[in-house]
């Protein structure tokens, strides 16, 4: 490694002020800090550090997506065969989910990447690592026949107007992926919902066998149906929605898998438990209370299935935890969560022009968490005016 | 015994090298010093110059502000220079050593006997007063204030502290004379805490005339301040002070026996060093008077205090004025290869994202490299995990940050400083120079309200 670090030291004058390319100097210390931890020391304050940096919390929320991901790409082949009415092969299937979606990623990270270095360069500063997340995230709340060009676009919608005009990454009040999810679900509604998305190569106009639907399940549900069925009529359980054999957005499918995600982010401490708990249970209350009083198919489901179905999941583990955006005091991230998996089940049932309530509850509350966190903040400092009081 | 005061948050950093429980006799130093840079807000005013022969007690400088507050040598020889830094700031006076400890006296005797402006006044010739420190600032205290009440914290909890039952081995009686002696400046109670973890040291538990308070949890718990926020908030207008266990003994001596004693226990301690030990040596030693020939190889960072809240110092710097502990560790200035991505079994991390969880009790030898860049605040709900007060800290260092005076004082900034807020520094994934905020709020603060 001494050569590959030699040679970075070598280059390294030419981006320096004065050298041939300074406005290269962003780009250039973004992929050496890439390749190797600076030799930065700590000049005043602690002298010891802990050894986890930004770098490492975003690799580590990228490898909690890993499961969801590796289960969208089988899912995507497994669903195009099934339309297909083809017998096919386990590595066929991951195969043809591979090359759906291996290009989607590329697209979403060199575009997204490319407008952080541009305006990392404008700006100044370290490019940031925030996208190292947001980059993985947007695929996997895309349809998978989303077009290659949408995906740029909301991209860099969402880097820009979800991000940078607040100043960057830490100081961005909506969570980046869901504001490039949200952009194509107002702006291109025929390409981000109805029935034919979901599965890949139908929008293209494939030959299936005869009678196949793409509908998801939540579409079925807006449709007042009870019993909901895949793309040939056989009936879903709770086991399917929960394994993720359904069709949906590409990494919100298997609750199981993103799971496993929820484990990983808990454990290494990334992940705030109390913003995926009180989701859940904020889900759970509002499914309960509609079963009480249902009155059609669609708030008959029973609560656990909410949970299981659409972006719920995903949507809290991997968005709604989103540290930036969520709601930054330890109390207020009861409260956020909460209202987000309450608002969602709302949404998705009381209006079902957006099964897709998950994404709305969680740009809304990402709104209202500096409300909460202001009413928390007071609260303290409340406490401390009142022991004041009673001392004197 | 009164109850113990359990703290859960926190965080102990178990780093190699600790000290061993032997005390050696350091060499005497050629010089000694006093460093301005010690203390907080203080300019300082020299009355001496180089070549000028000193005793021990003699004034070097004093507050310019608060002229009765005197800074004296803690030797006698001869005024070798007076180091400044960038704009000409004071950072130290030094001493070249004669070896004889002529001394200055001061007043000697009960301190029941005297009257408490005479008590102060012997504190303040003598050049112990600035041992007294008053929180909010953490700056010397004033003369003239009463304050409500005097907090000492009887041990320390920081990474590879020294052990204060072992320190104050034998120091029983000029313990209680010191402590009498506080007791005359302050209308209230004199607090001890205690560690209920360990038996205390009998200067501690036959102590009279205190309030026993006993704590049990991680680092920052013996922190003066975390202790006062259990016992007796500070509230705005509040005036609280704070005196370091080795501080209160030579207050007892300076009553005993008339003269400033400057002597001092002082941990060496840190992976770098070869025998990890006690020395008693006197305040302001040049550092290699302990470290010569016991440092495991060259490129390393020695440490005036604790690896968390302490200052670098050169081989030939001195050790601070109020501190027990000198750490050497490794320089961190070398470049790693994908170390974000790696599985880090020897790294430390209060998360666990790094492997070395899979260790928990080793201890760890650990470098000053940074581990990243500097970025904005990012990850929430990190630094309430260490600090074991009803405080905000987030909340807090951005009201510092967009210098809102209102909002600090709501939130708290009387009842802290550095040493409190350090650990969320440590642990800190965006690199927060958070020691460094906290002292620009709160010299904010003084400079607006004073």
């Amino acid at each position: 490694m001494s050569a590959l670090r030699r040679y970075i030291d070598k280059i390294k004058p030419n981006v320096e002020e004065g050298g041939k390319v300074p406005w290269l100097k962003s780009t250039f210390e973004a992929f050496e800090t890439f390749l190797f931890v600076p030799n930065t020391v700590t000049k005043k304050g602690t002298h010891i550090r802990d050894a986890m940096d930004m770098k490492r919390t975003m690799f580590l929320v990228v490898i909690a997506m890993v499961p969801a991901l590796l289960f969208g790409i089988w899912n995507t082949g497994y669903h195009h065969f099934l339309a297909l009415g083809i017998d096919a092969s386990f590595w066929q299937m991951v195969w043809y989910g591979f090359i759906r979606i291996f290009p989607i990623i590329v697209v979403s990270y060199v575009v997204g990447l490319g407008t952080e270095f541009v305006f990392a360069q404008i700006r100044g500063h370290e490019v940031a690592e925030g996208f190292l997340v947001s980059g993985m995230l947007i695929p996997l709340v895309m349809p998978v026949d989303v077009p290659l060009w949408m995906v740029a676009i909301a991209t860099v919608f969402a880097v820009i107007i979800g991000k940078e005009v607040f100043g960057g990454v830490g100081m961005n009040i909506l969570n980046p992926a869901l504001t490039a999810r949200a952009f194509l679900f107002f702006a291109y509604p025929s390409q981000m919902s109805g029935d034919a998305v979901w599965i890949g190569g139908l929008r293209k106009g494939m030959e299936t066998v005869d009678g196949f639907s793409g509908a998801t399940i939540l579409g079925q549900a807006a449709q007042n149906n009870s019993v909901f069925v895949d793309g040939l009529g056989k009936a879903y359980d709770w086991w399917d929605m929960f394994l993720g054999t359904i069709p949906g957005s590409i990494g919100e499918t298997s609750t199981l898998a993103i799971l496993i995600g929820a484990v990983i982010l808990l454990y290494t401490g990334v992940g705030s438990w109390k913003v995926m708990f009180s989701v859940f249970a904020g889900g759970a209350a509002m499914g309960l209370i509609l079963n009480l009083f249902a009155v059609n198919a669609f708030m008959e489901i029973p609560f656990y299935e909410h949970l299981l179905l659409g972006g719920f999941a995903f949507g809290a583990v991997f968005m709604a935890t989103d540290p930036v955006s969520a709601a930054q005091t330890e109390k207020g991230k009861w409260i956020y969560g909460f209202l987000i998996g309450f608002l969602a089940i709302i949404i998705r049932v009381l209006n079902p022009a957006y099964p897709e309530g998950v994404m709305l509850a969680i740009l809304l509350m990402n709104v209202f968490a500096p409300l909460i966190d202001h009413y928390v903040v007071e609260g303290n400092i409340r406490r401390r005016l009142k022991r004041a009081k009673v001392q004197a | 015994m009164s109850e113990i005061i359990k703290i859960r948050k926190g965080l102990d950093i178990k780093l190699k090298g600790k000290a061993d429980k032997i005390f050696m006799k350091a060499p005497r130093s050629k010089t000694y010093a006093v460093k301005p840079i010690d203390f907080h807000s203080l300019t300082p005013k020299i009355v001496t110059k180089p070549c000028v022969e000193v005793k021990v007690g003699s004034t070097l400088f004093f507050d310019k502000y608060r002229p009765e507050i005197k800074y004296t040598s803690p030797v006698s020889g001869i005024v070798q220079s007076i180091v400044r830094g960038e704009r000409r700031r004071i950072i130290e006076v030094v001493i070249e050593d004669d070896g004889k400890d002529t001394a200055k006296s001061f007043l000697q005797g009960d301190p029941n006997e005297f009257t408490r402006e005479q008590i102060v006044e012997n504190l303040l010739e003598s050049g112990l007063w600035p041992v007294i420190h008053q929180r909010p600032y953490d700056v010397v205290a004033y003369p003239a204030d009463v304050p409500k009440s005097i907090f000492i914290s009887g041990f320390d909890t920081a990474p590879l502290a020294p052990d204060f039952d072992f320190i104050m081995k034998d120091t029983e009686q000029d313990f209680q004379t010191g402590i009498n002696a506080l007791a005359k400046l302050t209308d209230g109670e004199i607090h001890l805490g205690l560690d209920a973890r360990y038996p205390a040291a009998k200067a501690y538990t036959n102590a009279k005339n205190v309030v026993r308070h006993f704590f049990n949890g991680p680092h920052p718990t013996g922190n003066v301040g975390i202790q006062i926020h259990k016992v007796s908030p500070i509230n705005k207008g509040d005036k609280i002070w704070t005196v370091k266990p080795q501080d209160v003994v030579a207050i007892g001596k300076l009553f005993k026996t008339g003269k400033y004693d400057p002597n001092v226990i002082v941990a060496l301690a840190g992976s770098e060093i070869k025998k990890p030990v006690y020395y008693k040596l006197i305040r302001g030693a040049q550092v290699s008077s302990i470290t010569d020939g016991n440092i495991e190889g060259d490129n390393v960072r020695m440490i005036s205090g604790n690896v968390l809240t302490g200052r670098q110092v050169t081989d030939e710097g001195h050790i601070g004025f109020s501190d027990s502990q000198v750490t050497v560790i490794p320089e961190g200035d070398h470049y790693e290869f994908i170390g974000w991505v790696l599985p880090g079994l020897k790294k430390f991390s209060v998360s666990k994202t790094f492997l070395s969880w899979i260790t928990p009790d080793r201890e760890y030898r650990l470098d000053t490299n940074l581990n990243g860049g500097e970025r904005p605040f990012v990850m929430t709900g990190e630094y309430e995990k260490v600090v074991p007060m009803d405080i905000l800290p987030v909340s807090l260092l951005k009201s510092i940050i967009v210098e809102d005076i209102d909002k600090m004082e709501q939130l708290g900034i009387y009842e802290v400083i550095e040493e409190d807020l350090a650990l969320c520094e440590f642990i800190c994934a965006s690199k927060t120079p958070v020691q460094s905020i906290l002292r620009d709020g709160l010299n904010l603060l003084k400079k607006e309200l004073e």
